[in-house]
């Protein structure tokens, strides 16, 4: 999960990195009283959207006053940062800055492990940094089980060249910011820029965090981060069915077992759709491993409630999950939409119980379905279906 | 041949008195596999009586496993060098280090929702010792006609020259299925999460070292370098022919595709740099896996001929 500025900031008090006095707010009226409240004195407007560049994109003003502040919520609330829509302010206390650096902490994937980023030259976005001043940009690999402790953390700043004056604190910063990752279960903690203000302090004025989705059950706190707003109704509907649901732009539903077999699905659709009027996968669903006749059904549900949908595929690898019940239920499913269940139904089942799976549909003979006994052919028949 | 796991494994079932441990207990049972016990501290020196189920589908034989309330006691009392892992994700971890403490060789972790850091140090951990670590969030590992640690369906194909390894479990069945009448050596399964313990290029290289295994499948999705860097692999220390096969070209950005590590990140771990790759280095990257299947029976069969 991918956090907001100002829900990424909350969790700086915990572990002591200093940050400015902000407050986030939902209109207008309520950033100019903000502004009012944190002055006198100049404030910055930050646009709360979840994806980089929000700078470039004017989303980030100072105001001078309240005033001004006024003039920048107005123009900031609302605009839209690369497809999202911003709902929600910062209102910070601005600082002056003497110099901007740059840190970060994320999961190395490659090297199984964390890698620590720091630049000595800060405030512009990491991509350009690493770009454009590769010299300045210092990487180490951090030991997961030895942890980032103040010696690593000393050596690491000494080999970015801050300057000695403000190398301690940096250092003090980066091990603060690791006993954040491990300690919220983070994936990536950015600070960008990390700024020395005007009288000698260093004060984190972004924040850039990841948490790691698994690790929800030991923080119970972080449910309260959950975006529910930006989530469509079929999301939070899939959501709340415990299932995997990803909605794309196409007009073919799309639910399988699996999350490697349903991507591949949406693969193959994409390809059919090619020779069918370039129509392309709905959704990605995955009903699991193992799954009842009631998961299929709640899936079902949800595929036939999108309106782009024109038709749907369900494709089903037997292995653990038995092709009798995602078979019963398809019946349940149908049986449960009525009159609503309109769009034609593709199933493609095979491996365990694929025999009882296809009589249970032979059975049923539901005017909406139609058996294939391959992926491919499934694939293609779904998108002719959805072609016309 | 076969690698990690042949007939004379003997596996041991951590979380094994669970719904999951249990069922998938009674299934690699009936596969063949020789599974000597479970482990459970709260349940040490109690039995588990397990029913078998022939073939046909039949009733067998019942099976009474010792449950022990440790890893190093049921190494110690029954031999065992493989533990199979179904305990739930608060609990993993810790089930993870003590097998590892024990000096278990081979560690199959099926459990799904690990936390990353979880996985981590679990994997720097085995790393240091001499464990290896299979997953986590993965079906396990099965060299057909001997034994499965894990829950890939043992019906599906028998043994024979190809050797699969892949991110994605019910992939692996799909292409276990489509060249069933030619057979597997071994199958990875290796996990979806972002951090696992054996990766494409440790099967890959264990692929390549085993004479049996004729041609190797490689399943890849989305997320991270993963293939990528197995395709540098192949070009320095493979011969054996590889086949390749990578889910999520309609993937779109940023948005997690079930599994945990199966997401795009800005310009990042696409399906279209994966093939990329592999092609670069003379790898066939098949577009469906049916198609998949027809080209590993294109290699296979030039091999013959050859």
């Amino acid at each position: 999960m991918d956090l907001y500025e100002y829900q990424a900031r909350s969790l700086y008090p915990k572990y002591g990195i200093p940050t400015t006095d902000a407050v986030v707010v939902g209109s207008v009226e309520e950033a100019v009283d903000a502004a009012i409240k944190l002055g006198p004195g100049p404030t910055v407007i930050k646009a709360q959207v979840t994806v980089g560049g929000r700078g470039k994109a004017g989303g980030v003003r100072v105001a001078p006053d309240a005033g001004a502040a006024r003039v920048a919520a107005e123009a900031i609330m609302g605009m839209t940062i690369k497809g999202h829509t911003v709902r929600r302010l910062m209102v910070a206390r601005a600082v002056d800055i003497a110099a901007e650096y740059y840190a970060s902490l994320v999961l190395d994937r490659a090297n199984r492990g964390y890698l620590a980023l720091v630049s000595a030259q800060g405030g512009i976005d990491i991509e350009t940094l690493a770009a454009e001043r590769r010299d300045a940009l210092v990487r180490a690999e951090i030991d997961p089980l030895a942890g980032l402790d103040a010696a690593k953390a000393n050596a690491l700043v000494a080999s970015a060249h801050f300057a000695p004056a403000v190398a301690g604190q940096v250092a003090e910063v980066l091990v603060k910011l690791w006993d954040l990752m491990r300690g919220e279960d983070a994936t990536l903690v950015e600070v960008n820029p990390l700024a020395l203000t005007g009288d000698g302090r260093l004060m984190a004025l972004d924040a850039k965090i990841t948490l790691d989705d698994n690790a929800a059950f030991r923080h119970p706190g972080h449910g309260e981060f959950a975006d529910t707003e930006d989530m469509g109704v079929l999301e939070a509907k899939a959501k709340a069915a415990g299932l995997g649901y990803v909605k794309l732009d196409g007009q073919v539903g799309v639910i399988g077992n699996g999350a490697g077999l349903v991507m591949a699905t949406l693969d193959v659709v994409a390809g059919a759709g090619e020779k069918h009027g370039g129509v392309r996968p709905a959704n990605f669903l995955d009903i699991g491993g193992g799954a009842s006749a009631e998961v299929m059904a709640d899936g079902l549900g949800i595929i036939l409630g999108d309106p782009q949908v024109r038709s749907v595929l369900v494709n089903v690898f037997g292995g653990i999950t038995a092709c009798d019940e995602v078979a019963r239920g398809i019946v349940v499913a149908v049986g449960l939409l009525g009159p609503a269940a309109d769009k034609p139904i593709v199933v493609r089942l095979d491996g365990n119980a694929v025999d009882a799976g296809r009589a249970i549909l032979a059975e049923a003979d539901l005017p909406q379905v139609e058996m294939a006994s391959a992926m491919d052919d499934a694939a293609d028949l779904a998108a002719q279906l959805a072609s016309v | 041949m076969a690698i990690f796991l042949d007939s004379t494994s003997r596996v041991i079932v951590q979380g094994m008195t669970g719904a999951e441990g249990i069922k998938h207990t009674r299934l690699m049972l009936s596969a063949g596999t020789r599974i000597v016990g479970g482990v459970n501290p709260r349940k040490a020196g109690q039995t588990v009586d397990v029913d078998v189920v022939r073939p046909d589908g039949s009733p067998g034989a019942t099976r009474s496993l010792p449950v022990f309330g440790t890893v190093a006691g049921a190494m110690a009392d029954t031999g065992a060098n493989v533990s199979v892992v179904f305990v739930p994700p608060a609990y993993a971890r810790g089930a993870v280090i003590e097998a590892i403490d024990a000096a278990m060789p081979l560690v199959v972790v099926i459990t799904e929702g690990i936390p990353v850091a979880d996985a981590v140090d679990m994997v720097a951990y085995a790393k240091a010792r001499r464990t290896r670590i299979i997953g986590p969030n993965c079906p396990g590992i099965i060299t057909p006609g001997q034994s499965g640690a894990g829950i890939t369906p043992a019906n599906i194909t028998g043994p024979g020259p190809l050797g699969l390894v892949s991110k994605s479990g019910t992939l692996t069945y799909q292409l276990m299925h489509e060249l069933r009448d030619v057979g597997f050596s071994t199958c990875i399964g290796i996990g979806g999460d972002p951090v696992v313990g054996t990766t494409h290029i440790d099967a890959l290289a264990a692929f390549e070292a085993d004479p049996e295994t004729r041609a190797i499948i490689m399943i890849g999705e989305i997320g991270g370098d993963a293939e990528e860097r197995a395709a540098e692999f192949i070009r320095d220390h493979v011969t054996t022919p590889v086949i390749a096969y990578i889910a999520g070209f309609t993937a779109p950005e940023g948005k997690t595709m079930g599994h945990a590590g199966a997401i795009v990140s800005g310009s990042a771990g696409t399906a279209q740099a994966k093939a990329a790759a592999l092609g670069a280095v003379g790898v066939p990257v098949a577009t469906t896996p049916r198609h998949a299947a027809a080209v590993v029976r294109e290699v296979i069969g030039a091999r013959a001929k050859g």
